[in-house]
Protein backbone atom coordinates (compact mmCIF):
# COMPACT_ATOMS: atom_id res chain seq x y z
CA UNK A 1 0.00 0.00 0.00
CA UNK A 2 1.08 3.40 -1.16
CA UNK A 3 2.64 5.39 1.85
CA UNK A 4 1.98 8.72 3.41
CA UNK A 5 4.19 10.02 5.75
CA UNK A 6 3.23 13.43 8.23
CA UNK A 7 6.19 14.59 9.14
CA UNK A 8 7.49 14.26 12.92
CA UNK A 9 9.23 17.55 14.13
CA UNK A 10 7.34 18.16 17.19
CA UNK A 11 4.51 20.74 15.43
CA UNK A 12 1.79 20.68 17.52
CA UNK A 13 -0.82 20.26 14.56
CA UNK A 14 0.57 16.76 13.28
CA UNK A 15 -1.60 15.36 15.25
CA UNK A 16 -4.79 16.53 13.68
CA UNK A 17 -3.63 16.01 10.50
CA UNK A 18 -2.86 12.77 10.91
CA UNK A 19 -6.87 12.50 12.55
CA UNK A 20 -7.83 14.02 9.50
CA UNK A 21 -6.58 11.63 7.05
CA UNK A 22 -7.64 8.73 9.23
CA UNK A 23 -11.61 9.82 9.56
CA UNK A 24 -11.20 9.51 5.71
CA UNK A 25 -10.00 6.34 5.96
CA UNK A 26 -6.48 7.49 4.79
CA UNK A 27 -3.71 5.46 6.66
CA UNK A 28 -1.22 8.62 7.44
CA UNK A 29 2.06 7.58 9.50
CA UNK A 30 3.67 10.13 11.61
CA UNK A 31 7.79 10.11 11.69
CA UNK A 32 10.72 11.50 12.13
CA UNK A 33 13.04 9.42 10.69
CA UNK A 34 14.20 10.81 7.31
CA UNK A 35 14.92 7.70 5.63
CA UNK A 36 11.59 6.83 6.16
CA UNK A 37 10.23 10.08 5.30
CA UNK A 38 12.52 9.89 2.26
CA UNK A 39 10.95 6.25 1.18
CA UNK A 40 7.33 7.96 1.98
CA UNK A 41 5.35 8.10 -1.34
CA UNK A 42 3.79 11.37 -0.41
CA UNK A 43 4.66 13.56 2.56
CA UNK A 44 2.41 15.92 4.37
CA UNK A 45 5.30 19.04 6.46
CA UNK A 46 3.00 20.29 8.86
CA UNK A 47 3.78 23.50 11.22
CA UNK A 48 3.15 25.58 14.02
CA UNK A 49 5.35 28.00 16.01
CA UNK A 50 8.59 29.94 15.23
CA UNK A 51 11.08 29.77 12.32
CA UNK A 52 14.22 29.51 14.03
CA UNK A 53 13.34 26.67 16.38
CA UNK A 54 11.78 24.67 13.56
CA UNK A 55 14.70 24.87 11.22
CA UNK A 56 17.43 23.83 13.82
CA UNK A 57 15.01 21.11 14.59
CA UNK A 58 14.80 19.49 11.05
CA UNK A 59 18.24 20.49 10.13
CA UNK A 60 19.97 18.32 13.66
CA UNK A 61 17.54 15.46 12.78
CA UNK A 62 18.63 15.43 9.19
CA UNK A 63 14.69 15.96 8.30
CA UNK A 64 15.94 19.13 6.20
CA UNK A 65 18.07 16.81 3.64
CA UNK A 66 15.08 14.20 3.91
CA UNK A 67 12.65 17.02 2.86
CA UNK A 68 14.79 17.68 -0.59
CA UNK A 69 15.06 14.54 -1.36
CA UNK A 70 11.43 14.25 -1.68
CA UNK A 71 10.91 17.42 -3.83
CA UNK A 72 13.79 16.00 -6.46
CA UNK A 73 11.82 12.83 -6.76
CA UNK A 74 9.15 14.09 -8.02
CA UNK A 75 6.48 12.88 -5.37
CA UNK A 76 3.92 15.27 -3.77
CA UNK A 77 4.92 17.09 -1.02
CA UNK A 78 2.23 19.39 0.79
CA UNK A 79 3.29 21.79 3.55
CA UNK A 80 1.02 23.28 5.93
CA UNK A 81 1.08 26.64 7.55
CA UNK A 82 4.79 26.82 9.39
CA UNK A 83 5.60 24.00 6.72
CA UNK A 84 4.25 26.75 4.00
CA UNK A 85 6.79 29.06 5.07
CA UNK A 86 9.73 26.91 5.93
CA UNK A 87 10.47 25.66 2.40
CA UNK A 88 11.17 29.16 1.18
CA UNK A 89 14.32 30.60 1.14
CA UNK A 90 14.08 32.38 3.86
CA UNK A 91 11.90 34.10 6.58
CA UNK A 92 11.74 37.67 8.44
CA UNK A 93 10.43 35.75 11.78
CA UNK A 94 13.37 35.83 15.07
CA UNK A 95 15.70 38.60 13.28
CA UNK A 96 15.81 36.65 9.95
CA UNK A 97 16.03 32.71 9.36
CA UNK A 98 17.35 31.18 6.23
CA UNK A 99 15.09 28.21 5.51
CA UNK A 100 14.76 25.20 3.11
CA UNK A 101 14.80 27.30 -0.19
CA UNK A 102 12.51 24.68 -2.02
CA UNK A 103 10.83 28.09 -3.73
CA UNK A 104 12.35 30.71 -4.37
CA UNK A 105 10.60 33.22 -1.64
CA UNK A 106 10.74 35.09 1.55
CA UNK A 107 8.14 34.37 4.56
CA UNK A 108 7.12 38.55 5.40
CA UNK A 109 5.48 39.66 8.34
CA UNK A 110 1.95 41.58 8.11
CA UNK A 111 2.31 45.51 8.09
CA UNK A 112 0.65 46.89 11.15
CA UNK A 113 -2.57 48.06 9.27
CA UNK A 114 -5.60 50.12 11.82
CA UNK A 115 -9.05 47.07 12.16
CA UNK A 116 -6.55 44.66 11.77
CA UNK A 117 -4.99 42.73 14.07
CA UNK A 118 -2.01 40.19 14.13
CA UNK A 119 -1.43 37.22 14.07
CA UNK A 120 -4.14 37.15 11.55
CA UNK A 121 -6.79 34.21 13.49
CA UNK A 122 -9.87 32.84 12.16
CA UNK A 123 -11.68 31.89 8.59
CA UNK A 124 -10.36 33.44 5.93
CA UNK A 125 -11.01 33.24 1.94
CA UNK A 126 -8.87 31.54 -1.08
CA UNK A 127 -9.24 32.44 -4.32
CA UNK A 128 -7.65 30.83 -7.37
CA UNK A 129 -5.71 32.80 -9.67
CA UNK A 130 -5.04 29.59 -11.46
CA UNK A 131 -6.10 25.89 -10.33
CA UNK A 132 -4.35 23.67 -8.76
CA UNK A 133 -4.61 19.99 -9.22
CA UNK A 134 -5.64 19.02 -5.14
CA UNK A 135 -8.16 22.26 -5.14
CA UNK A 136 -9.97 20.96 -8.29
CA UNK A 137 -13.48 20.40 -6.22
CA UNK A 138 -13.91 23.72 -4.33
CA UNK A 139 -14.78 26.55 -5.60
CA UNK A 140 -12.84 29.66 -5.63
CA UNK A 141 -13.26 32.11 -2.81
CA UNK A 142 -14.25 29.11 0.13
CA UNK A 143 -13.37 29.54 3.74
CA UNK A 144 -10.39 28.22 5.46
CA UNK A 145 -8.98 28.48 8.66
CA UNK A 146 -5.45 30.85 9.48
CA UNK A 147 -3.71 31.48 12.40
CA UNK A 148 -0.33 33.24 11.15
CA UNK A 149 1.66 36.31 11.59
CA UNK A 150 3.78 35.89 8.21
CA UNK A 151 2.76 34.51 5.00
CA UNK A 152 5.08 33.42 2.02
CA UNK A 153 5.95 36.17 -0.36
CA UNK A 154 6.71 34.69 -3.89
CA UNK A 155 6.72 35.48 -7.36
CA UNK A 156 2.95 35.03 -9.02
CA UNK A 157 4.34 31.85 -11.22
CA UNK A 158 3.93 30.15 -8.12
CA UNK A 159 0.38 31.65 -6.39
CA UNK A 160 -2.39 29.40 -6.40
CA UNK A 161 -3.98 31.35 -3.78
CA UNK A 162 -4.84 34.51 -2.42
CA UNK A 163 -5.97 35.69 0.76
CA UNK A 164 -7.13 39.50 1.23
CA UNK A 165 -6.23 40.36 5.17
CA UNK A 166 -7.23 44.34 5.47
CA UNK A 167 -6.19 46.21 2.90
CA UNK A 168 -3.35 43.01 2.17
CA UNK A 169 -3.27 40.52 -0.63
CA UNK A 170 -1.21 37.92 -0.06
CA UNK A 171 -0.42 34.05 -1.36
CA UNK A 172 -1.91 31.84 1.00
CA UNK A 173 -1.60 28.82 -1.41
CA UNK A 174 1.82 28.38 -3.60
CA UNK A 175 3.80 25.57 -5.21
CA UNK A 176 6.08 24.47 -7.94
CA UNK A 177 6.11 21.00 -9.57
CA UNK A 178 5.42 18.48 -6.60
CA UNK A 179 5.23 20.44 -4.29
CA UNK A 180 2.57 22.38 -2.71
CA UNK A 181 1.78 24.38 0.58
CA UNK A 182 -1.19 26.19 2.03
CA UNK A 183 -0.50 28.81 4.14
CA UNK A 184 -3.84 27.57 6.38
CA UNK A 185 -4.77 24.83 8.35
CA UNK A 186 -6.37 21.92 6.29
CA UNK A 187 -6.52 19.71 9.17
CA UNK A 188 -9.06 22.55 10.75
CA UNK A 189 -11.06 23.59 7.83
CA UNK A 190 -13.80 21.42 8.18
CA UNK A 191 -15.22 19.87 5.06
CA UNK A 192 -13.34 21.58 2.48
CA UNK A 193 -10.09 21.03 3.92
CA UNK A 194 -10.74 17.34 4.01
CA UNK A 195 -11.34 17.47 0.69
CA UNK A 196 -8.58 18.65 0.23
CA UNK A 197 -6.43 16.21 1.58
CA UNK A 198 -8.32 13.51 0.00
CA UNK A 199 -7.31 14.77 -3.65
CA UNK A 200 -3.46 15.47 -2.14
CA UNK A 201 -3.73 11.53 -1.22
CA UNK A 202 -4.42 10.99 -4.89
CA UNK A 203 -2.68 13.41 -6.82
CA UNK A 204 0.40 12.18 -9.03
CA UNK A 205 2.44 15.71 -8.07
CA UNK A 206 1.90 16.61 -11.88
CA UNK A 207 0.50 20.34 -12.19
CA UNK B 1 -11.86 39.22 4.20
CA UNK B 2 -11.90 37.52 7.70
CA UNK B 3 -14.91 36.67 8.96
CA UNK B 4 -16.83 36.92 12.81
CA UNK B 5 -16.68 33.64 13.97
CA UNK B 6 -19.60 31.39 15.74
CA UNK B 7 -18.16 29.57 18.94
CA UNK B 8 -20.25 27.13 20.73
CA UNK B 9 -19.74 26.55 24.20
CA UNK B 10 -20.17 23.18 25.92
CA UNK B 11 -19.68 22.84 29.62
CA UNK B 12 -18.80 19.22 30.45
CA UNK B 13 -18.58 17.42 33.82
CA UNK B 14 -18.79 13.63 33.88
CA UNK B 15 -18.38 13.29 30.10
CA UNK B 16 -21.57 14.49 29.64
CA UNK B 17 -22.38 17.97 28.24
CA UNK B 18 -24.41 20.16 30.77
CA UNK B 19 -25.94 23.14 31.06
CA UNK B 20 -27.23 25.33 33.65
CA UNK B 21 -30.86 26.44 33.96
CA UNK B 22 -32.29 28.71 35.84
CA UNK B 23 -33.87 27.74 38.72
CA UNK B 24 -33.58 24.25 37.87
CA UNK B 25 -29.35 23.27 38.59
CA UNK B 26 -27.75 21.01 35.92
CA UNK B 27 -28.81 19.44 32.74
CA UNK B 28 -27.08 17.14 30.62
CA UNK B 29 -27.69 17.11 27.06
CA UNK B 30 -25.98 14.93 25.43
CA UNK B 31 -22.43 13.46 24.71
CA UNK B 32 -19.43 16.08 24.35
CA UNK B 33 -17.60 14.14 21.16
CA UNK B 34 -20.98 13.36 19.20
CA UNK B 35 -22.13 17.30 20.01
CA UNK B 36 -18.41 18.77 19.14
CA UNK B 37 -18.55 16.80 15.49
CA UNK B 38 -22.28 17.42 15.15
CA UNK B 39 -21.85 21.20 15.10
CA UNK B 40 -18.62 21.15 13.56
CA UNK B 41 -20.77 19.33 10.37
CA UNK B 42 -23.29 21.89 10.85
CA UNK B 43 -20.94 24.68 10.22
CA UNK B 44 -19.57 26.36 13.14
CA UNK B 45 -15.94 27.86 13.33
CA UNK B 46 -15.24 27.19 16.21
CA UNK B 47 -15.59 24.85 19.23
CA UNK B 48 -15.24 25.29 22.96
CA UNK B 49 -14.81 22.62 26.27
CA UNK B 50 -14.95 23.72 29.53
CA UNK B 51 -14.24 20.83 32.02
CA UNK B 52 -16.62 21.99 34.60
CA UNK B 53 -15.62 19.59 37.75
CA UNK B 54 -12.07 19.62 37.21
CA UNK B 55 -10.82 22.86 39.09
CA UNK B 56 -13.26 21.56 41.88
CA UNK B 57 -12.36 18.08 42.02
CA UNK B 58 -8.67 19.08 41.62
CA UNK B 59 -7.57 17.10 38.86
CA UNK B 60 -6.18 17.57 35.33
CA UNK B 61 -8.81 18.27 32.56
CA UNK B 62 -10.36 14.34 30.80
CA UNK B 63 -6.79 14.58 28.17
CA UNK B 64 -8.80 11.10 27.09
CA UNK B 65 -11.88 12.96 26.22
CA UNK B 66 -9.68 15.69 24.18
CA UNK B 67 -8.11 12.90 21.93
CA UNK B 68 -11.45 11.44 21.29
CA UNK B 69 -12.85 15.27 20.64
CA UNK B 70 -9.65 15.76 18.17
CA UNK B 71 -10.58 12.67 16.11
CA UNK B 72 -13.97 13.59 15.65
CA UNK B 73 -14.31 17.48 15.17
CA UNK B 74 -12.07 19.16 12.07
CA UNK B 75 -12.34 22.73 13.06
CA UNK B 76 -10.29 24.50 15.54
CA UNK B 77 -11.48 23.58 19.67
CA UNK B 78 -10.19 24.81 22.89
CA UNK B 79 -10.19 23.53 26.08
CA UNK B 80 -10.75 24.51 29.47
CA UNK B 81 -11.44 24.24 32.97
CA UNK B 82 -8.29 21.96 34.88
CA UNK B 83 -5.78 23.40 33.28
CA UNK B 84 -3.03 23.77 36.51
CA UNK B 85 0.37 24.56 34.97
CA UNK B 86 2.69 23.98 31.91
CA UNK B 87 2.73 20.28 31.80
CA UNK B 88 -1.48 20.37 31.73
CA UNK B 89 -1.56 22.86 28.44
CA UNK B 90 0.88 20.64 26.90
CA UNK B 91 -1.22 17.61 27.20
CA UNK B 92 -4.01 19.22 25.84
CA UNK B 93 -2.42 20.34 23.14
CA UNK B 94 -0.67 17.42 22.70
CA UNK B 95 -3.98 15.44 22.15
CA UNK B 96 -5.34 17.44 19.46
CA UNK B 97 -6.47 21.17 20.73
CA UNK B 98 -5.91 24.42 19.17
CA UNK B 99 -5.78 26.28 22.15
CA UNK B 100 -6.39 25.78 25.87
CA UNK B 101 -7.99 28.27 27.93
CA UNK B 102 -7.16 29.60 31.37
CA UNK B 103 -8.96 31.97 34.08
CA UNK B 104 -8.76 31.48 37.46
CA UNK B 105 -5.15 30.41 37.29
CA UNK B 106 -4.01 33.74 34.84
CA UNK B 107 -5.35 35.67 37.56
CA UNK B 108 -3.80 33.91 40.55
CA UNK B 109 -0.25 33.07 39.02
CA UNK B 110 -0.18 35.70 35.74
CA UNK B 111 3.38 34.61 34.93
CA UNK B 112 1.85 31.36 33.37
CA UNK B 113 0.57 33.29 30.07
CA UNK B 114 4.43 34.59 29.93
CA UNK B 115 5.75 30.63 29.92
CA UNK B 116 2.79 29.47 27.94
CA UNK B 117 3.24 31.32 24.93
CA UNK B 118 7.24 31.16 25.18
CA UNK B 119 6.62 27.51 25.34
CA UNK B 120 3.41 27.05 22.76
CA UNK B 121 3.33 30.31 21.36
CA UNK B 122 0.34 33.05 21.94
CA UNK B 123 -2.32 31.73 19.35
CA UNK B 124 -2.64 29.00 21.91
CA UNK B 125 -3.35 30.78 24.51
CA UNK B 126 -6.98 32.15 25.50
CA UNK B 127 -7.88 33.64 28.70
CA UNK B 128 -11.30 33.59 29.68
CA UNK B 129 -12.24 36.68 31.89
CA UNK B 130 -15.11 36.82 34.03
CA UNK B 131 -16.25 40.56 34.97
CA UNK B 132 -19.07 42.49 36.58
CA UNK B 133 -20.47 45.75 36.55
CA UNK B 134 -19.81 47.72 39.65
CA UNK B 135 -19.78 51.24 38.40
CA UNK B 136 -16.67 53.61 37.75
CA UNK B 137 -14.37 54.30 40.69
CA UNK B 138 -10.31 55.43 41.08
CA UNK B 139 -9.44 51.56 41.65
CA UNK B 140 -11.83 50.25 38.93
CA UNK B 141 -12.12 53.28 35.90
CA UNK B 142 -13.70 50.64 33.44
CA UNK B 143 -16.39 50.27 35.80
CA UNK B 144 -16.23 46.70 35.14
CA UNK B 145 -13.91 44.52 37.85
CA UNK B 146 -12.91 40.89 37.20
CA UNK B 147 -14.16 38.28 39.23
CA UNK B 148 -13.45 34.28 39.55
CA UNK B 149 -15.38 31.43 40.64
CA UNK B 150 -18.24 31.98 38.94
CA UNK B 151 -18.65 35.34 40.10
CA UNK B 152 -18.02 34.77 43.89
CA UNK B 153 -15.24 36.34 44.53
CA UNK B 154 -13.74 39.89 43.10
CA UNK B 155 -10.18 39.93 42.37
CA UNK B 156 -9.86 44.04 42.50
CA UNK B 157 -8.77 44.17 38.86
CA UNK B 158 -10.23 46.44 36.18
CA UNK B 159 -11.33 44.38 33.56
CA UNK B 160 -9.63 46.60 30.74
CA UNK B 161 -6.21 46.95 32.78
CA UNK B 162 -6.42 43.19 33.16
CA UNK B 163 -7.18 42.43 29.64
CA UNK B 164 -3.94 44.92 28.52
CA UNK B 165 -1.58 42.96 31.33
CA UNK B 166 -2.85 39.81 30.15
CA UNK B 167 -1.70 41.21 26.18
CA UNK B 168 1.39 42.12 27.42
CA UNK B 169 2.51 39.08 28.55
CA UNK B 170 1.64 37.10 25.58
CA UNK B 171 -2.18 36.08 25.62
CA UNK B 172 -3.32 35.59 21.93
CA UNK B 173 -7.14 35.66 22.38
CA UNK B 174 -9.60 36.73 25.07
CA UNK B 175 -12.85 35.14 25.88
CA UNK B 176 -14.85 37.95 28.11
CA UNK B 177 -17.90 36.91 30.18
CA UNK B 178 -20.20 39.13 31.35
CA UNK B 179 -21.44 37.51 34.84
CA UNK B 180 -24.32 39.93 34.53
CA UNK B 181 -25.79 38.60 31.10
CA UNK B 182 -24.37 35.48 31.31
CA UNK B 183 -27.78 32.97 31.08
CA UNK B 184 -30.13 36.16 31.24
CA UNK B 185 -30.26 35.49 27.35
CA UNK B 186 -31.27 38.94 26.99
CA UNK B 187 -28.42 39.92 24.90
CA UNK B 188 -24.52 40.39 25.35
CA UNK B 189 -22.84 43.06 27.45
CA UNK B 190 -21.86 45.62 24.93
CA UNK B 191 -20.17 48.23 26.82
CA UNK B 192 -17.43 46.29 28.63
CA UNK B 193 -17.34 44.18 25.12
CA UNK B 194 -16.44 47.28 23.41
CA UNK B 195 -14.23 48.34 25.97
CA UNK B 196 -11.98 45.20 26.16
CA UNK B 197 -11.65 45.17 22.47
CA UNK B 198 -10.88 48.80 22.04
CA UNK B 199 -8.19 48.73 24.20
CA UNK B 200 -6.84 45.51 23.01
CA UNK B 201 -4.92 44.48 19.97
CA UNK B 202 -5.84 40.03 20.44
CA UNK B 203 -8.98 39.01 19.13
CA UNK B 204 -12.14 38.77 21.63
CA UNK B 205 -14.53 36.52 21.96
CA UNK B 206 -17.63 38.02 23.49
CA UNK B 207 -19.62 35.67 26.11
CA UNK B 208 -22.90 35.63 28.39
CA UNK B 209 -26.09 36.46 27.52
CA UNK B 210 -26.94 35.19 23.71
CA UNK B 211 -31.15 34.15 24.02
CA UNK B 212 -31.61 34.76 19.83
CA UNK B 213 -29.49 35.40 16.59
CA UNK B 214 -30.63 38.89 16.93
CA UNK B 215 -28.20 39.48 19.41
CA UNK B 216 -25.34 38.51 17.85
CA UNK B 217 -26.01 40.16 14.78
CA UNK B 218 -26.46 43.12 17.46
CA UNK B 219 -23.16 42.16 18.95
CA UNK B 220 -21.29 42.52 15.38
CA UNK B 221 -23.19 45.74 14.75
CA UNK B 222 -22.35 47.68 17.86
CA UNK B 223 -18.73 46.54 18.93
CA UNK B 224 -15.82 45.72 16.72
CA UNK B 225 -15.93 41.69 19.22
CA UNK B 226 -14.05 39.13 16.66
CA UNK B 227 -15.98 36.35 17.93
CA UNK B 228 -19.44 34.97 19.26
CA UNK B 229 -19.95 32.94 21.91
CA UNK B 230 -23.11 30.72 22.41
CA UNK B 231 -24.53 27.71 24.51
CA UNK B 232 -27.92 26.53 25.53
CA UNK B 233 -29.80 28.60 22.69
CA UNK B 234 -28.23 26.02 20.25
CA UNK B 235 -27.85 22.97 22.73
CA UNK B 236 -31.58 22.92 23.31
CA UNK B 237 -32.57 23.07 19.60
CA UNK B 238 -34.12 26.25 19.85
CA UNK B 239 -31.61 27.55 16.57
CA UNK B 240 -29.42 25.81 14.47
CA UNK B 241 -25.45 26.57 13.12
CA UNK B 242 -27.41 27.88 9.78
CA UNK B 243 -29.78 30.10 10.93
CA UNK B 244 -27.98 32.19 13.42
CA UNK B 245 -25.22 32.88 10.35
CA UNK B 246 -28.52 33.31 8.02
CA UNK B 247 -29.17 36.30 10.80
CA UNK B 248 -26.19 37.66 10.80
CA UNK B 249 -25.70 37.53 6.81
CA UNK B 250 -28.72 39.56 6.68
CA UNK B 251 -27.47 42.01 8.80
CA UNK B 252 -24.27 42.37 6.46
CA UNK B 253 -21.63 40.72 8.81
CA UNK B 254 -18.62 38.60 6.82
CA UNK B 255 -19.74 35.01 7.82
CA UNK B 256 -18.21 31.85 6.49
CA UNK B 257 -20.27 29.99 3.87
CA UNK B 258 -21.19 26.12 3.96
CA UNK B 259 -18.15 25.27 1.75
CA UNK B 260 -19.00 24.27 -2.24
CA UNK B 261 -17.93 21.25 -2.99
CA UNK B 262 -18.64 20.82 -6.55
Amino acid sequence: MASLIVVDYGAGNRVSVVNAFRALGIEAKPSADPGEIRNADRVVFPGVGAAASAMERLSQTGIAGALRAVVESGKPLLGICLGCQIILDESEEDGGTKTLGLISGRAVRFKEEKGIKIPHMGWNQVSYPKMHPIFKNIKSGSDFYFVHSYYPQVSSEFVFGETVYGTQKFPSLIGKDNLIAAQFHLEKSGDAGLEVLKNFSRWDGKC
Amino acid sequence: MLTKRLIICLDVRDRKVTKGVRFEGNIDVGDPVEMGAGYSNDGVDELVFYDIMASAENRPCDFEMVKDIARNVFVPFSVGGGIRNLEDMNQVLLAGAEKVSINSLAVLSPEIINQGALAFGSQCMVLGMDVKFVGVSERIPSGYEVVIHGGRKAMGKDAVAWALEACDRGIGEICLNSIDTDGMKHGYELAVTEKVSQAVNVPVIASGGAGTPKHIAELFEKTSADAALVASMVHFGDYSVQSIKDSMRTAGIPVRGKPIIL
